[in-house]
Order: structure tokens, then sequence, then C-alpha cells
């Protein structure tokens, strides 16, 4: 008990005595690393403007570090720039440029070495190997970066946010491009992205790896290499989100592969080689998503199984929907299909006749890729239309037995 | 303009068919445009028209018109005209006809609701697909006499161009499923002049992303300006190989 | 003027010509006769360039035709049966051959005056009888007051007033001077036209004869009979 209480008087203490210690040409400190030798938990270290070439900046004590008039840390491509290894640190408005690339030790332009509640926010990371890292983190906030590389191979460049074994993180408003991924989340649970946008990134936008209940809504994904994954996780909450121009091959807008439990409601999938690919992926509920001017709008593997997917609408893409087996265990109810020719005689908007989503050349395509060469061919579209009058190649079950008739407002 | 080509073309404008063509054309292309929400979707739908009807009505109308021109031929070359000179006119005025009735049924359309870049490309093609089956329609009539025959050999040709020639392609792909056979496909693809107009055009429609990694390859090739540059160069032989073998018979027919 | 060396035609296994010589000058009027089939037709075609000889060479003006198109511009050809594109008119024919032929010299319009053909010009080829028909090929055929006329079965078809007409014009044309070709199998119409009698069968010259020679030879006032008379004798 006594412990406790001579902690909070230390803490009280120290609260009264925190003190605020600039950094500047004009000032006593004309460097950062005196600067914060000098600090106390509890002080702020506001940083004027100017270019800092000092190596590796470590911040050990719980400090509020401020640039004023977007300072430059540089690391001379040798140094991790910053390093964050105290708990409640604060860092914001600082140009962030320059760290070393090894691959040994993935030095980052601002890397936290298991700290909680660091909020970095409102600094422009440039050029770094690793952009934002963070490794054994909890409560951390990454709020409002912007962040840029300018990669072109994988192996060469890092990511630009990397959060590894966190828990409880924020990841809000930042912007990425030119990283291998613009957020990758491995061992990480219960965080929330929201609001980033990911563009150009070599390899994905958005990158899970064996993270369990987190969810990312209302975030931009665009032209990345490869789209957004979601690997080996679960119960992953995805609304609201844009998945567009992913293109190539291998590209996808979302990739799930071995995830289950995960809930995919009011996203929009524009002009991706394949808006969804499935692998290995069960219970998801897929809902009231747009998929629109995609290669292919899903591509459903035959290793998933119980899915569902109801409400979506499906328009123009090259095919709705491929798979590569004929075992359908999954769902599909009450889509817009705007392929679909059927009628409805009762004026429920529920078309009369089930559809079958599965064209024929979509299956040869699937067996036999270079078979695209016939798309659009008069041949080809003569098998789709006996297909689809006589279905016998196309597996009888992969069937929407309530095509809507209208689009869905989405 | 020579005086051989301004009759031939004159008489073909005169010709209830070639209006029919024109007036059908126009009814297709509004049609494709009205009914669908886009552009870039009214030209995919008109492109599978123009690539069935087109190179039917060109390779038809030119075989009967060249059957039917045998006493005007004969005519003529009892005049000082060369043989080549003839040949040639036919040609070029049943050529020049037939791409008039195209551009004037689905260019108009074409121009007024999608003036891009794919537009263009649209007439491009269907003119210079007129011209190529107008040229195997040459090849039919000279091969044989018999004007039933000359007629059944374009309508096959037509055929295994527009349908069979695809299917082969397929029973190909699956025989060969196991081989890197994209390259090899742009290779077959210019064995048939619809097929490389089809491609040509989907690559502009920038739907080839979303085919995949098929797509990917065509597009290395199709879309750079090289590969664009070798396929008219492809087209243009399906205009001057079969043009140029029926010229040679022609040279040396007994009339 | 038109040398014929050693030219055969075959049309598939048929032998049509089997290497015919002949010389054509300057001031003959040749009639080529014989029976049906005997090539005359296709004599004349090759001298037209229309039919390609198998073998030989035909030289005009002692040049080869082969590869030629400008000497057709000194030969006037009106066929057996004369086929012209049916929607045209007459007028349109007339005035397209007229264009075709570029020809700045004077243009001979006796047999259009003389047939009264410019009260059908707006006459549509197809709708023409045969006999008109032959009479538009003659027409075009002496319309550019050609040096050479080729004249295959000219007076086939045509009602006896027409006939006489154009014999009247053939004759008139033959004092110019200008080398006249005709096939016939009608005998008599050519008694007072001819000067020369070439005589073929099975693709086969028989006999290449002055006509006054062959009348001294036979006997014969009548070209007719005087053919007859003589084919008698070689086959005796």
């Amino acid at each position: 008990m006594k412990v406790i209480l001579l902690s909070c008087l230390l803490v009280f203490f120290s609260l009264m005595e925190a003190k605020t210690i600039r950094v500047g040409s004009a000032q006593s400190y004309s460097k950062i690393k005196p600067a914060l030798r000098s600090v106390e938990n509890g002080d702020t270290l506001i940083v004027e403007h100017g270019f800092y070439q000092e190596g590796n900046l470590v911040i050990e004590k719980s400090i509020v570090f401020i640039g004023e008039g977007l300072p430059v840390l540089d690391g001379d491509k040798k140094f991790e720039v910053l390093s964050i290894k105290a708990n409640n640190v604060t860092v914001k408005g600082f140009m962030i440029q320059n760290s070393g690339c090894a691959t040994l030790d993935d030095p980052g332009g601002v890397k936290v070495y298991g700290s909680n509640d660091v909020t970095i926010c409102d600094n422009y990371l440039y050029d770094n190997f690793f952009g934002i890292y963070i490794q054994y983190g909890k409560n951390c906030l990454i709020k409002n970066n912007k962040i840029i590389a300018f990669g072109t191979e994988e192996q060469q460049i890092g990511n630009g946010i990397h959060c590894w074994k966190s828990d409880s993180l924020l990841i809000i408003g930042n912007n990425i491009s030119g990283h291998r991924d613009g957020i990758y989340f491995e061992f990480v649970t219960h965080s929330v992205i929201w609001r980033n946008i990911s563009y150009h990134n070599i390899r994905y936008g958005l990158h899970f790896m064996f993270s369990n209940d987190d969810a990312y809504f209302t975030n931009l994904f665009r032209s990345n290499g490869a789209g957004v994954a979601v690997m080996f996780s679960k119960k992953i909450i995805m609304v609201n989100n844009s998945f567009e121009d992913n293109w190539g091959d291998a590209a996808y807008g979302l990739l799930l592969k071995e995830i289950s439990d995960g809930y995919i409601h009011g996203n929009k999938f524009f002009n991706n080689t394949s808006g969804i690919y499935m692998e290995g992926t069960s219970r998801m509920q897929v809902l009231k998503n747009v998929f629109k001017s995609n290669g292919w709008g899903l591509k459903i593997q035959a290793s998933c199984m119980d899915n569902v997917l109801e409400n979506n609408n499906f328009l123009g893409n090259t095919f709705d929907i491929s798979t590569n087996g004929s075992l359908v265990l999954n769902t599909f109810n009450e889509n817009y299909w705007d392929k679909y020719t059927g009628y409805d005689l009762n004026k429920d908007n529920i078309g009369d006749v089930p559809y079958h989503p599965l064209s024929l050349f979509s299956v040869i395509v699937e067996k036999n890729p270079p078979a695209m060469l016939l798309y659009r061919s008069t041949m080809v579209m003569l098998l789709d239309k006996s297909e689809k009058i006589l279905p016998s190649l196309t597996p009888e079950n992969f069937i929407d037995n309530k095509p809507l008739m209208h689009a869905l407002a989405l | 303009m020579n005086r051989i080509i301004k009759f031939i073309f004159l008489d073909i404008l005169k010709n209830k068919i070639v209006l029919l063509y024109t007036v059908l054309l126009a009814a297709f292309a509004w049609s494709a445009f009205s009914l669908e929400d886009n552009s870039a979707k009214g030209i995919l739908t008109l492109l599978n028209v123009i690539l069935l009807t087109v190179p039917l009505v060109a390779i038809l109308f030119a075989t009967i018109y060249i059957y039917n021109s045998a006493e005007f031929i004969e005519l003529l070359l009892s005049q000082p005209v060369k043989r080549t000179t003839i040949w040639f006119s036919l040609f070029v005025g049943l050529s020049l006809s037939l791409v008039l009735g195209f551009l004037i049924g689905a260019g108009i359309p074409i121009l007024i609701y999608a003036p891009s870049d794919v537009g263009f490309m649209m007439l491009a093609i269907g003119s210079i697909i007129t011209v190529v089956f107008v040229a195997i329609a040459f090849l039919s009539a000279i091969i044989t006499r018999d004007k039933a025959k000359g007629i059944g050999i374009s309508i096959m040709l037509w055929l295994y161009f527009a349908l069979l020639f695809d299917g082969l392609v397929l029973f190909l792909t699956f025989q060969f499923s196991d081989y890197p056979i994209e390259k090899a496909m742009i290779v077959i693809s210019a064995l048939s002049p619809i097929d490389i107009s089809r491609i040509l055009i989907l690559l502009h429609l920038d739907v080839s992303a979303m085919m995949g990694y098929t797509g990917a390859i065509f597009k290395e090739f199709f879309g750079t300006t090289i590969g664009l540059v070798i396929s008219f160069v492809i087209l243009l032989l399906w205009i001057a190989v079969p043009f140029f073998i029926s010229l040679t018979k022609f040279k040396h027919k007994d009339l | 003027m038109i040398e014929i060396k050693k030219i055969s035609k075959q049309f598939g296994k048929i032998q049509v010509l089997k290497a015919v010589d002949l010389t054509f000058k300057r001031g003959e009027c040749i009639a080529l006769i014989g029976p049906n089939g005997c090539g005359k037709t296709t004599l004349i075609k090759s001298i037209l360039g229309m039919v390609m000889p198998s073998e030989g060479e035909i030289l005009f003006q002692g040049k080869s035709i082969r590869n030629d198109f400008e000497y057709r511009r000194k030969i006037g050809y009106m066929p057996q049966i004369g086929r012209y594109p049916d929607n045209m008119t007459i007028g349109q024919v007339i005035s397209m051959i007229k264009n075709i032929r570029k020809s700045d010299a004077f243009l001979d319009e006796d047999l259009l005056v003389q047939f009264n053909l410019a009260n059908l010009f707006d006459k549509r080829m197809s709708t023409l009888s045969g006999g008109t028909t032959q009479k538009v090929s003659a027409t075009l055929a002496f319309l550019f007051n050609p040096d050479v006329l080729i004249l295959d079965e000219p007076t086939a078809g045509l009602d006896p007033l027409a006939s006489e007409i154009l014999k009247e014009k053939i004759i008139l044309e033959k004092k110019k001077g200008k080398l006249i070709l005709i096939t016939s199998h009608l005998l008599s119409e050519l008694d007072d036209l001819v000067t020369e009698i070439i005589f073929m069968q099975e693709g086969n010259i028989i006999f290449h004869k002055n006509i006054d020679t062959l009348r001294t030879e036979s006997g014969e006032e009548k070209i007719g009979k005087a053919i007859a008379n003589l084919l008698k004798k070689q086959s005796a």
C-alpha cells in the first residue's frame, strides 16, 4: 500500500515538475540528442523548424515530442530515425525521412518497441524502409500520417504501417503509398483501421496474417499490386471500403485465404481483375456489396463452404462468378445480377426463374486460361446461351433462387 | 479517280441491298447505344453485330456482284483496258461502296455516342474487315466459274472465320492446356481477321485487365504501339494476299 | 498487220486450236469459216487477249500482244452474243465506252444514226431484244474508227434491213483500207464482201486462200459452192 502511495506521489511530483524544452538553432539545445538525454517523464520536447541528422534518436521517457514547422529528422539512409522505447509517448508534426534499409533488423521511420499508449500523428514519413513499425504495442494511435516511399521490388522495401504482435491499435486517416504492403498486421488483435487511403503499394494495400477480431472500415484501396489480402485470420469485419483498380495477373480487390467468421458488408469492388477471391474460406457473410466492372466479380474456390452471399449488386463484370469445382456449399440469395434475363410476373421484385450465375465460358477459362482469347466471340456466346437453356457442364446447384429484378440502391 | 471505279462505285450505290445494309446497320447501332447505359457497353454490343454481319454482307455481296459483272468484264476486256485495271477497279469500287455503307450506317452513331479512340478504332476495324472480306470474295469468285459454287465457297469461308475457327482454337487450347501457349495464341489469332479485330477492340475497351493473366499477355503485345502496328499490318495482309492471288489468277483467265 | 504464230489452246482435255499459223494484212477482208466448235471464236478471242493461248504468240503490228492492252485501241470488236450489264441503258453503255477509250479521234456515228439507236438511249440493256443488242454491239465496234474490225457472226439475229445496213458499212470500211475479220457460217452473206477465205476444222486451218484463186481453182462463182467443191477435191 505504501509503495502505491509513494509511486502516486512520485507521479504527482513529476507532473508538477513537467517542463518544456525547445530544440532549435537559437535555443540552448541546437541538437535533439542532448535534449532527449535531459528529459524526464512527462516533459514536452519541441523541435523547431530545421534539418536534424543525428543518427538514431531513441525516446526512452514518456514525453510529448512535437515538431514546429515540420522539422526534418533524417536517417541518412543508415539509421532507424526514431525509436520509441517508453510508454505514453506522443510524436507529432515531423518530417521523418531516409531511414536505413537493412533487411535484418527492419529499421523504420518510427519504430515502437513494446510500448503502450503511443500516439503517432500528423507526421510526414518520406522514403523510409518501414514507415511506422509497431512491435508488442498496445493501445497505440497512428493518425493522419502521410507515408510515402518509392519501392520497386518487394524485397527492397518494408511496409507502410507494420504491426506485429500488438493489440488494440487505432490506425486512422493515414495516406500510404509506395511501400510493400500499405498496412500489415501479423498477430494483431482487437484493432481498428479506419479512413485510410492506401494506393500504389507493391504488394497489398492491406495485409492480415494470423490476426483475429479486427475491423477495417471506410478505407480506400486503389491500384495496389495485388489488392487487399486477409489470410489465416478469424472474425475480421470489413465494412464500407472501396477496392479499386487492382489489375494484373494475381491481382484481387480482396483476397480471402483460410479465414472464417468474417463479415463483409457495404464494400465497393470496382475495376479489379477479381473483385473477391476466396479460398478455404468459411462462414463469411457477404452482404450488400457492389461488384462492378471487374474481370471476375467473385472467384469462389471449391474449398469454400457455408458462406452466404445476399443482396449484392453484380454490374458489368466480365464474369460474375467463377469456381474451380462442381461442389457448391455456399448460399446465394436475393442478389442483383445485371446479366439476369428472367421475368417477374407477380411484381415482387424477385425474378420468377432462378439464375445460374456461373457461365460455361467462365468454367472453360478457369480450367484453361488461354481460352480467354475467344472472349466475346460468336461461338462462345452461342455456347453460353445453350448452356443457360440446358445446363450440362456447370454445377446445377450453383444457383440464386431469388434473383432481384432491380439493382439495390447501395 | 479512275473512270471504271467511279462507274462501279455509282452502280453499287444504286443497289438496294447496299442501301438496306446501311439502314440495318444504322438501326443496330442506334439501338445498341440507346439500350445500353454507357457507350462502352454499346460498343461491345455493336462489336458482336459488326464482326458477324459486316463480313457476311461483304463476302456475299462482293461474290455475287463479281459473278454478275461477268458481262461487264467481258465488255471492258475488248476495250484498251489492262486486265489488272479492270480487276483492281472492281475491287476498289466494291470496297469503297461497302465501306461507305458501313461508315454511314454504323459510323455516324459511333461518332455521336462514342467519339473516343475506341470509337475510331471501331470505324477503322469495321472498314478494314469489310475490305478483307471483299478480298476473300474475289478469291472465292475466281476459283470457280460456277456462280452457285462460288457463293457456296464464300458462305463456307465466312462460317469458318466467324465460327469454326474459334471452335478449332478452343479445341486446341484444351489439347495443349498443359503447355504455356499464351504466346502461341497470339500468333494463332493472326490466322483469323475476325479474331484479331475483336481482340484489338476489346483491349482498347480496357477490359483486358479483366481478362486475367492471358489478358495481361495479350495486352503486352496488342497494347503496345508495335503490337498495334503489327496487327494492322496483318489485317492489311489479309486484304493484300487474297486479292493478289485472285489478281494473278484473273490475269490468266480465259473469258 | 496481225501475225499468228503457232498458237494452240486447250480447254481441259479438248484441244481447241492446234498450232494455228496465220497472217492478216491491211486492206484484207477475211472470212473465217468452219463448222460449229471449230475454234473460230477462240481464235478471235485470242487475238483480243480474252483467251490466253497455251502456246505460240500473236503479233499486232510486229509487237507481241502478251502483256499489252493498248493495241486494242486499234480494234473494234463485235461479239457473237453481246452481253452488257443489265441495269445500264444504251446511252450509258455508249458513253461509258467513250469514256474508257478517251478517244480524241473522230467518232464514226454512222451506224448509230442508221440504226436509229438515239431513240432507245434510255432503254436498259436487259429489256433489249437480241437484234437490238447486236445493233449496239455493231455501233460500238465501228464507233472509234479502228484500223481493225473483228466481227463475230455480225448478221446473226439482225433483221434483213439492219443486216443490209451493216453490210454496206463493212464494204465502206473495207474501201478505206481497213483489216476486217468476219466469222460466219452463212456463206451467201459473204459473196460481195470478202477477199480472203480461211476454213477451219477441229482447230486446224484447212485452207487459207484468196477469193479469186478460190474461184478459179473451183470454177464456181458462189463462195459456198466453191468451198464445197474444193473440200471434195481435197478429200479425194
